[in-house]
């Protein structure tokens, strides 16, 4: 079939380049942040760097497998891969290991594998297959329907297994979605949904004094003001029958959203998941409970200043007061260590290679490829967006980690299946008739 | 799928915009705010305060006196505690009930769920260890060590005072003490402060978010050591000191007993004490409050200042200024029939022969012959207040009627009336010498403390002079006399030809006059009794005394209040603590029995409520 020589020089070495440096990067910090002069050497496998490097290593070994594999297996085995995946969900509840409150382990022989982290890609995959199956149009009903199951499914089994963070990425395949599509509306009212949200949480309950002593609460002031919004369409458009149906139903969705609030936020999540919520938005300031990782992650990252104060030399996350340092606030360190200068080349490492996988996407003849590489692009944005965004405040904690950066395996091997199959299908585009 | 291929560049420019708040955010948090950096410091600089050994006290002989004993704080990180932190086993560990380790726990997590605090304060070394070898079971909690005094002798309680935690009133004024620092906050611990409590040293640590320690700040640049307190030597005889506790255990009053030659303090009794140890550590202000409350008054010093008519034994001065002022010579005669009478009125004496010569005055304590003394001094004078003052100068050069300048805080200066005094009470040119004649016979408004009198004592034996008294040594081995120059000979300004008459009357009230249960065979005492007239019920037993008659080696002053007459617990008391201090033995255990045994405080109890009716 195809020589060696024609897979090497197809392989798009830009990507495979910024992968080698996020990895590499990344290791480096682990080992700034669990560094311990007892054990110096970054080869020690009793420390989290060691394993770490294990992971890399092995990490290579199935980027290379995956280049070497047929593409057409996965587009052929893509629902298997997923019902595969599925099962391990549904089993990990049965048999799963616990940690820190969430079922989402199994432990083989001291090692911990977590199944949430290989069925983003299963999904990706199923997805793809799906959507570019023949005569598939995502205006209809039914290919939404059957989108929406395909990412469901899993996202509710991992919501059963208590891992919030890891249920809400599936939310980010909306992106590609919209890219085969899907109508730019649904982003539009995920993005007012989420602005009602906030704005409600902040002024809900606030309470207003209007004259005639009549007292209001945020959450009434909240439904005055669409109520008027509603009115001025009303008048703008007074003549366009179906515009006002259509902002009064809107308007009823809105306002019950804004008094449903409550009602979600105190009883549908978590306690400690509302409260992360109030920090970030300023409603609660909480800074030795539950402010207290964002704090000190600010804290670490903020007295970084310019240039960092040097590899290995942080104090606020050598010395603990990051919580989660060497996986979910691994960003920490590079912000304490390297300063701004380092988290510039970090954030525009990610953006290359989250633009690079836009680009490559752009070039390929198959559908199943092309949304096949969205789904990467919008999975890795996803973890690059919400895991930075909560180190430094402007994201509520949610537990995900950073690409190639955060400590684990799983996630590393996971995050390097996902992106290397593209690299493959990529590499093999011009065979694809 | 081509028509929706312009929606890449909207997911691109959604990618773009996240990097871009992003990338604002960081420059704001780590280029313009600069108050993450301070946070930064603060989270991770600890500055150790290493506090410095306080110095020891020793009496004079070397018997060490005071030291210091490890505590230990026990310190708590809240969120070290998880569910399968065993409580029970830990309360059971401390002997701490459960429901106080709730409260203490409550009250460390509302300080900080991060940082630690002290959960038990001050645990001794004897409960610690016990609890040392399990506390490793109890993750979350661990000890720091601090020093405590401890009093191995358990006695002179008011003089060497107790230690505690600078107030925050005394941070405030003196800017050396920081929260937690330990202050000498009474006698000598407090006199001696600066002295005692040596130089405190620092160290700043970095410190990890358990407050564990990382390594040194800056390879030390801004740590000091400790220096320790330097050790302080006392005048006082522990021996004698504890001796005198004995003989006065339930008894109210006041010992002080002093080295004539050198002014240094031998003894300072007063009654009843309690032990030191008990005002120390956590269980300081409960015990505190419990001594402050008991009405025989533990906590207050009588030895400083409390204030007695001085009595019969005030006789020996008025003979003393009568002889300088030439008002009076050994041979001079006062007839005396039960008292001495002037105008309508008399005061009264006891039956003895008359008429009196000065030597047997002194002996038989007789009132009438002091009163004529009085009289003529005053009356030399063309005018009562001239002779007043003149009299009242001597009395004062006597170091009574104003503070003896011992080194300890707190002492009163007694009082002797100034001449505007009478002048208020009586009307200017309106009073003499018969109408503030209790002087005479050492009552009236007269009071002095037992140390203004034992230092009376002292310049009686030393024939017209006395030291500053003092009761510190030697610091670290450089005698006081050399470090404080308050130190000096006082004169009082009476020739030393007239006090031989005034001592061998004294001897002669020991060996055969008012005075003999002073008596010790061998040696030659020299002692005056007095009976202090008191108004809240039974009169106070008094008696003044040195030994031996030439250079004498120890001066007195002893007080039994309710005692009655000076004979019948102050003399007797006074001849045992002499012989116990030259002889080291004790020839008579009859009377030591009778002194040990005695018990007044019944009495005083009786009385004080008398009073109070």
């Amino acid at each position: 079939m195809r020589g060696t020589k024609s897979l090497i020089d197809n392989i798009d070495w830009v990507t495979v380049g910024l992968y080698f440096i996020l990895v590499l990067a990344g290791w480096l910090n682990i080992y700034a942040a669990v560094y311990n002069e007892e054990f110096e050497s970054i080869f020690d496998t009793t420390q989290r760097y060691g394993k770490q490097l294990l992971w890399i290593g092995t990490a290579g070994i199935i980027a290379t497998v995956i280049l070497l594999i047929d593409e057409r297996f996965f587009s052929t085995f893509g629902y298997l891969i997923y019902g595969f995946i599925i099962m391990l969900l549904v089993a990990v509840l049965l048999v799963g290991a616990a940690t820190k409150g969430a079922t989402s382990w199994f432990e083989i022989g001291g090692f911990k594998i977590q199944p949430s982290e290989f069925s983003k890609f299963a999904t990706n995959l199923a997805l793809a297959k799906y959507l570019s199956t023949l005569n598939i149009r995502m205006k209809d009903l039914k290919t939404k329907l059957i989108a929406a199951a395909i990412l469901g499914l899993p996202a509710v089994l991992i919501l059963m297994q208590n891992d919030t963070g890891s249920a809400l990425v599936y939310g980010a395949f909306v992106l590609v979605l919209f890219r085969e599509g899907l109508s730019g509306n649904f982003l539009l009212i995920g993005l007012i949904t989420a602005f009602l949200f906030v704005i409600t949480l902040v002024f809900q309950n606030d309470v207003y004094q209007l004259p005639f002593e009549v007292e209001l609460t945020g959450g009434w002031m909240l439904i005055i003001a669409l109520f008027i919004m509603m009115g001025l369409v009303f008048y703008l458009n007074r003549k366009k029958k179906q515009i006002l149906l259509f902002s009064t139903v809107i308007f009823i969705a809105c306002s019950g959203l804004v008094k449903s609030v409550d009602y979600v936020f105190n009883n549908i999540l978590e306690p400690h998941q509302s409260k992360r919520i109030n920090v970030m938005l300023g409603i609660e300031s909480d800074p030795y409970g539950a402010g207290y990782n964002v704090n000190q992650s600010l804290i670490a990252i903020g007295s970084g200043g310019l240039t960092g104060k040097g590899y290995l030399k942080g104090t606020q996350t050598k010395y603990d007061f990051v919580p989660e340092q060497s996986t979910d606030f691994i960003f920490c360190t590079i912000g304490e260590e390297w300063g701004f200068l380092g988290s510039f080349v970090v954030v525009a490492l990610f953006m290359s290679l989250l633009l690079r996988i836009l680009f490559m996407c752009s070039r390929q003849r198959s559908d199943f490829a092309r949304i096949y590489g969205y789904g990467v692009a919008a999975i890795f944005f996803f973890h690059f967006m919400i895991n930075i965004g909560m180190t430094i405040g402007l994201a509520p904690v949610i537990g995900i980690p950073l690409p190639f950066f955060s400590y684990g395996g799983s996630s590393l091997w996971a995050f390097t299946i996902l992106l290397f199959v593209f690299i493959k299908m990529d590499a093999d585009r011009l065979e694809v008739l | 799928m081509k028509q929706y291929e312009s929606r890449q560049y909207t997911i691109g420019l959604i990618f773009l915009v996240v990097g871009v708040i992003f990338l604002i955010r960081l420059f704001y948090v780590q280029v313009v705010d600069s108050h993450y950096k301070l946070d930064a410091t603060n989270n991770v600089l600890r500055t150790v305060i290493k506090y410095p050994a306080r110095g020891l006290i020793y009496d004079r002989n070397g018997e060490l006196l005071v030291y210091n004993e490890a505590a230990y704080d026990l310190m708590v990180v809240p969120k070290s505690i998880d569910d399968e932190f065993d409580t029970l086993g830990f309360c059971k560990l401390l002997e701490m009930p459960l429901e106080d380790f709730e409260e203490q726990f409550i009250k460390a997590k509302k300080y900080s769920r991060y940082k630690a605090s002290i959960f038990e304060k001050e645990i001794s070394a004897r409960a610690y260890a016990k609890i040392q070898e399990q506390l490793f079971n109890y993750p979350g909690f661990y000890v720091q060590t601090r020093t405590l005094r401890k009093y191995p002798e358990q006695t002179a309680a008011h003089m060497l005072g107790y230690v505690g935690e600078a107030s925050p009133k005394i941070i405030k004024k003196n800017s050396y003490y920081k929260s937690g620092d330990h202050i000498g906050i009474s006698g000598i611990e407090k006199q001696y402060e600066e002295v005692l409590r040596g130089k405190r040293g620092q160290e700043v640590q970095m410190v990890d978010v358990f407050n564990r320690p990382k390594g040194k700040f800056q390879n030390g640049d801004f740590d000091t050591t400790a220096v320790s307190g330097s050790n302080l030597q006392l005048t006082l005889d522990a021996k004698l000191q504890a001796y005198g506790e004995r003989l006065m255990q339930n008894k109210k009053g006041s010992i002080v007993a002093i080295d004539p030659s050198t002014g240094e303090i031998l003894a300072l009794i007063s009654m009843p004490t309690y032990d030191p140890n008990l005002l120390v550590g956590r269980k300081r202000s409960k015990n505190y409050g419990k001594l402050s409350v008991d009405t025989l008054k533990p906590l207050f010093n009588r030895a400083l200042m409390a204030k007695y008519p001085p009595g019969s034994t005030f006789k020996s001065i008025n003979a003393l200024i009568g002889l300088q002022e030439s008002v009076l010579t050994p041979n001079t005669q006062y007839s005396c029939h039960r008292g001495y009478r002037f105008g309508s009125r008399k005061m009264g004496c006891h039956p003895h022969p008359s008429p009196v010569n000065l030597e047997f005055s002194i002996q038989t304590s007789c009132n009438a012959y002091y009163c004529n003394v009085f009289r003529t001094i005053i009356d030399k004078y063309p005018t009562a207040e001239e002779g007043y003052e003149v009299w009242r100068k001597y009395v004062t050069n006597f170091g009574l009627g104003k503070k003896t300048g011992i080194d300890l805080p707190n002492e009163l200066s007694g009082f002797v009336p100034e001449t505007d005094y009478y002048d208020r009470y009586y009307l200017k040119g309106r009073w003499g010498a018969t109408t503030i004649l209790s002087l005479a016979i050492g009552q009236g408004e007269l009071g002095f403390t037992p140390m203004q009198m034992a230092n009376m004592v002292t310049a009686i034996a030393n024939r017209g002079h006395y030291i500053t008294p003092h009761i510190a040594k030697e610091v670290n081995g450089t005698s006081i006399r050399e470090l404080d120059s308050s130190i000096v000979r006082n004169e009082t300004g009476v020739d030393p030809k007239y006090f031989d008459e005034v001592v061998e009357a004294m001897y002669l009230v020991v060996k055969q006059g008012t005075g003999t249960s002073a008596k010790i065979d061998s040696l030659e005492v020299c002692g005056k009794t007095g009976t202090v007239q008191n108004p809240h019920g039974d009169d106070h037993s008094t008696f003044i005394a040195f030994a031996p008659k030439d250079n004498p080696k120890i001066a007195l002053s002893v007080y039994v209040e309710n005692g009655y007459w000076g004979s019948r617990w102050a003399a007797p008391i006074a001849g045992l603590l002499i012989e116990e201090y030259l002889r080291d033995t004790i020839t008579r255990p009859a009377i030591e029995k009778r002194m040990l045994e005695g018990n007044l405080i019944g009495t005083a109890i009786k009385v004080e409520r008398n009073a109070g009716n």
